[in-house]
């Protein structure tokens, strides 16, 4: 079970309360009626899908229902940070502190907590 | 022949019962309830109002005089009164008396609760849910809404081995035979 930490419950809460929400820090044009259909589909349609690092809008659908942004590996599956809804893009961790987070929340696999399981 | 005249309202849960050696599973009674609104700097007015401090604190709840606010979002509670015979709209009445912004919605009928108890409420509850119902991450009075199978709940402990379990009305039978299910596993091996 994936672990995810929401910045307004202030705690890790399981993946099943949570719901993607597509690319993080996207700005709708201020001008939207005026920009030209190509501008529109750049901004409406198309993603970047990194593989990597991504910064990502995520919901707490069944908790506290808020938006907030999550900087997350989608190699790894790995979240490396997550922040309130409306703050700017946030520095990366670095190697050290990532590999500080990965240290500390060890993702649970089946093959070791059930593993043993008859 | 029937009497058309008299109206009488079924319960959603009405009838239902189950349990196990560890666990009881009960309807609750009907209550009053409503989905609250409110920003920050109206805190303070509606809590006069409603006769209870609308909790700040995620995963808290506060009682006050056969009320209970609970924590559910930065911005929003849900209130329940228990106190009163019937359902009337005291609190839809509280709130606008307080004369701030809010936001209030009766939901009296469109949940419902289960209360769940005994030495194996937690491990009942956790049939359905990711939540730790440890007592020290899931005290007396921690309430949050959460996910219970495939039906969204509120959940809130009401004592060490007690769970108040608030769900849509219309899932409610669904939320009662997951909880029956539980239960019985919570028992094995007791
Ligand atoms: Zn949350």
């Amino acid at each position: 079970m994936l672990l995810i930490h929401c910045p307004y419950c202030e705690e890790d809460r399981s993946e099943l309360e949570f719901r993607w929400a597509g690319e993080a820090h996207i700005a709708r044009p201020e001008n939207i009626a005026a920009i030209t259909d190509e501008e529109f589909a750049e901004y409406f349609f198309l993603r970047n899908n990194e593989k990597g690092l991504t910064y990502e809008r995520w919901r707490h659908i069944h908790g506290c229902g808020r938006f907030f942004n999550a900087a997350r590996d989608t190699v790894s599956d790995r979240f490396l940070m997550t922040y309130k809804a409306g703050l700017p893009k946030q520095p990366i961790p670095t190697a050290e502190e990532t590999a500080a987070i990965a240290e500390e929340k060890t993702v649970e696999t089946w093959e070791a907590t059930e593993g043993d399981a008859r | 022949m029937a009497d058309l005249g008299t109206a009488t309202r079924a319960l959603p849960l009405a009838g239902f019962h189950g349990g196990s050696s560890t666990v009881r599973l009960e309807a609750a009674p009907p209550a009053e309830r409503i989905s609250l609104r409110v920003r920050a700097e109206d805190v303070a007015a509606l809590s006069g109002a409603l006769g209870v401090d609308l909790p700040v604190k995620p995963k808290t709840s506060a009682s006050a005089n056969g009320r209970t606010a609970l924590w559910l979002g930065p911005d929003e509670w849900l209130m329940i009164d228990e106190s009163g015979t019937g359902i009337g709209n005291g609190l839809m009445q509280a709130a606008q008396n307080s004369g701030a912004l809010h936001s209030a919605a009766d939901v009296s009928h469109r949940n419902t609760a289960i209360l769940v108890s005994g030495t194996g409420a937690d491990k009942a509850i956790n049939a359905g849910c990711p939540q730790d119902l440890s007592l020290k991450e899931f005290p007396v009075g921690a309430c949050s809404r959460t996910i219970f199978g495939k039906v969204e709940i509120v959940l809130l402990r009401t004592a060490e081995d007690a769970f108040r379990v608030e769900v849509w009305r219309s899932f409610s039978d669904y939320a009662f035979g997951l909880l029956s299910e539980g239960a019985r596993d919570a028992a094995v091996g007791k």
